[in-house]
């Protein structure tokens, strides 16, 4: 059981230390999808932590990526770049902590619509507060960051992400976090503080969410509003983590993959149909793979 | 005055929400499915009534003998072919819940992908019985207060249908408790399929009155549904008449709003009352208990 153990520990290691060496081998068009396919298997992966886990379908990833991006164009003439990557994150957490206080008691389809309205909702105050103070719509990021960079920063992130989710569905948060998608009112009756549990990671989550926002945003030079609060970025998250399946670690990482590579291919060549696509996705995953690609191998494994 | 001019525009804007609301009302109250793509109905009608108008010079009332059956079909192959097979298979009301909100997310991209890729994104509109009337001297244009007169006229109608007919009556049974109106031999799943189906078809008259006196686009359909569900919470699930009242309360707020604070909040506005609601009272502002 230990050799078994200590191998896929190897195994582990290899593949961090081989995909670290990437940028040195590939072309730079390669490296930025690279930084693609490491920025949604993040987003991908937390957001099923919260969401699959206690089935609030959140559509606010779009609002928490947008807080990372604006934190660093805001505060990237100000202050080092280590310390605005960290204060990003933290902003992330109090405002998430913020509305899930507020809004974790809601039910189901109530949750999903203020959710999609907050993305919508931040975006309209960032777009009133920048036309009527700034007086510009626009803002520009000055940092120097080559693509390398972004690359090791993003795949540190999905490592840790990764990890700290697969380590934290064996602890017992996670175990509390089934217990309440199951059936909140159990799990209450199990001595689990549900909505401190909820709030918690509905937090964290989202820090990481604008962890990502914040290190994506090292790649453009000019950023407004519409980019940096971009809700179809919420719906893809969504539909990677769903193909993957959302109760595994490895699930959304395994959906985020052939996603990444197929939304390239169509904004490159089919862009006005960009959103018919997706939308199919939608209706083929929900119908034909109600688990995800991890959800069929357990089936075909049973078998 | 203005004041006054702000209030009244906020008014003849909530009747329109009153009306939409109403067919969620149907939607969600009565067939019991989260629609999200009911607003693509709207956009659809006020597409529809757009060229009719500049391409044919038809009367946009008359757009609707076409666009109104259309959304009516449309919406019930769409309960019956896409959302009954998600009743059937669902372990539970959650499950069922998270799968209809999917799937008609995924039609909404779809129906609005479609009139992206034929119509582009820019706003259109039209000039239709433009013509200024005083209203207890305010000026407001006609075609405003007809789409107003239109909205509330169609909601009274069919708040009466339901109090006052047998259908009516079965379907608020269903509305109340759907497993029992199947016991006193309500044929449930049909009625339901009516109710969804007629709800897409009010949207499709909502969306030719508003193609009326307001622009348009592609992505319109969201806003409206946002705006629907909104009113919804506000008049109680399943509640006609405190959607009208609702539909109403949300059209003054959003138009004293961007009077006193500023035109760019109406969105945030929309939410703050929204959430306002929920944590509040969220059985409904309009319903006993």
């Amino acid at each position: 059981m230990a050799d078994k153990a200590l191998v896929r520990w190897g195994i582990a290691v290899v593949a961090i230390a081989v995909l670290a060496a990437v940028p040195l081998m590939v072309s730079a068009y390669t490296v930025s999808l690279f930084i693609s396919m490491l920025a949604y298997i993040s987003l991908a992966t937390a957001w099923a932590f919260f969401s699959g886990r206690t089935r609030y379908i959140s559509l606010a990833t779009a609002a928490f990526v947008g807080i990372g991006t604006y934190t660093v164009a805001v505060l990237s003439d100000h202050l080092p770049l280590p310390v605005v990557l960290a204060i990003a994150p933290a902003v992330g957490f109090a405002i998430a902590f913020g509305i899930g206080l507020s809004t974790l008691r809601l039910s189901g389809v109530y949750f999903v619509i203020f959710t999609f309205g907050l993305a919508e909702l931040i975006k309209q105050l960032v777009i009133w507060f920048e036309i009527n103070q700034t007086k510009t719509l626009a803002r520009y990021i000055f940092v120097n960051a080559s693509g390398t960079l972004i690359y090791e920063l993003l795949l540190a992130t999905a490592v840790v992400v990764i990890a700290g989710v697969w380590w934290l569905s064996r602890a017992p948060l996670g175990y509390a976090l089934r217990v309440i998608g199951e059936d909140e009112m159990v799990a209450r009756h199990a001595g689990i503080d549900t909505t401190r549990v909820k709030v918690l990671v509905f937090a964290a989550t989202s820090a990481v969410m604008s962890l990502v926002g914040a290190i994506l945003s090292l790649r453009y030079t000019y950023v407004d509003p519409n980019i940096g609060f971009n809700s179809l970025v919420s719906f893809q998250v969504l539909i990677m983590a769903l193909l993957g399946g959302i109760g595994r670690p490895w699930g959304p990482a395994l959906g985020a993959i052939p996603l990444v590579l197929l939304f390239e291919l169509l904004s490159g060549t089919f862009p006005h149909h960009f959103g018919i696509a997706l939308g199919l996705c939608f209706v083929v995953i929900v119908y034909y793979l109600p688990g995800g690609v991890m959800g069929l191998v357990d089936r075909w494994r049973e078998w | 005055m203005v004041l006054f001019e702000a209030v009244l525009s906020g008014v003849l804007v909530g009747g329109m929400y009153g009306l939409i609301a109403l067919g969620l009302n149907l939607q969600y109250g009565i067939a019991r499915m989260m629609n999200l793509a009911y607003g693509e109905a709207l956009m659809g009608g006020a597409f529809t009534a757009f060229w009719f108008f500049t391409l044919w010079r038809i009367d946009p009332l008359a757009s609707m003998l076409f666009s109104v059956p259309v959304a009516f079909v449309g919406n019930w192959l769409i309960y019956r072919y896409l959302l009954t097979p998600l009743v059937r298979r669902a372990a539970n009301q959650d499950v069922l819940e998270a799968d209809t909100i999917l799937v008609t997310f995924g039609l909404l991209f779809v129906f609005q992908g479609l009139a992206l890729v034929q119509w582009g994104g820019e706003y259109r509109g039209y000039t239709y019985l433009a013509l200024p009337v005083n209203l207890l001297g305010a000026t407001v244009a006609f075609n405003r207060l007809l789409a107003f007169a239109a909205a509330v006229a169609l909601a009274l109608i069919l708040y009466w249908l339901l109090r006052a007919t047998r259908l009516g009556t079965a379907m608020r049974a269903i509305a109340i408790d759907p497993v029992a109106a199947q016991l006193v031999a309500i044929d449930v799943p049909r009625l339901s399929a009516l109710a969804f189906a007629t709800g897409g078809a009010i949207m499709a008259v909502a969306g030719t009155l508003v193609s009326m006196f307001l622009s348009f686009n592609a992505s319109i359909g969201i806003v409206y549904t946002l705006k629907a569900l909104i009113v919804v919470i506000m008049g109680g699930v399943g509640r006609m008449l405190g959607c009208l009242m609702a539909g109403l309360l949300l059209g003054v707020a959003e138009a004293l709003g961007a009077y006193l604070v500023d035109p760019g909040l109406t969105l945030a506005i929309n939410f703050a009352l929204f959430l306002l609601v929920l944590l509040v009272r969220p059985q409904g502002l309009f319903s006993r208990g």
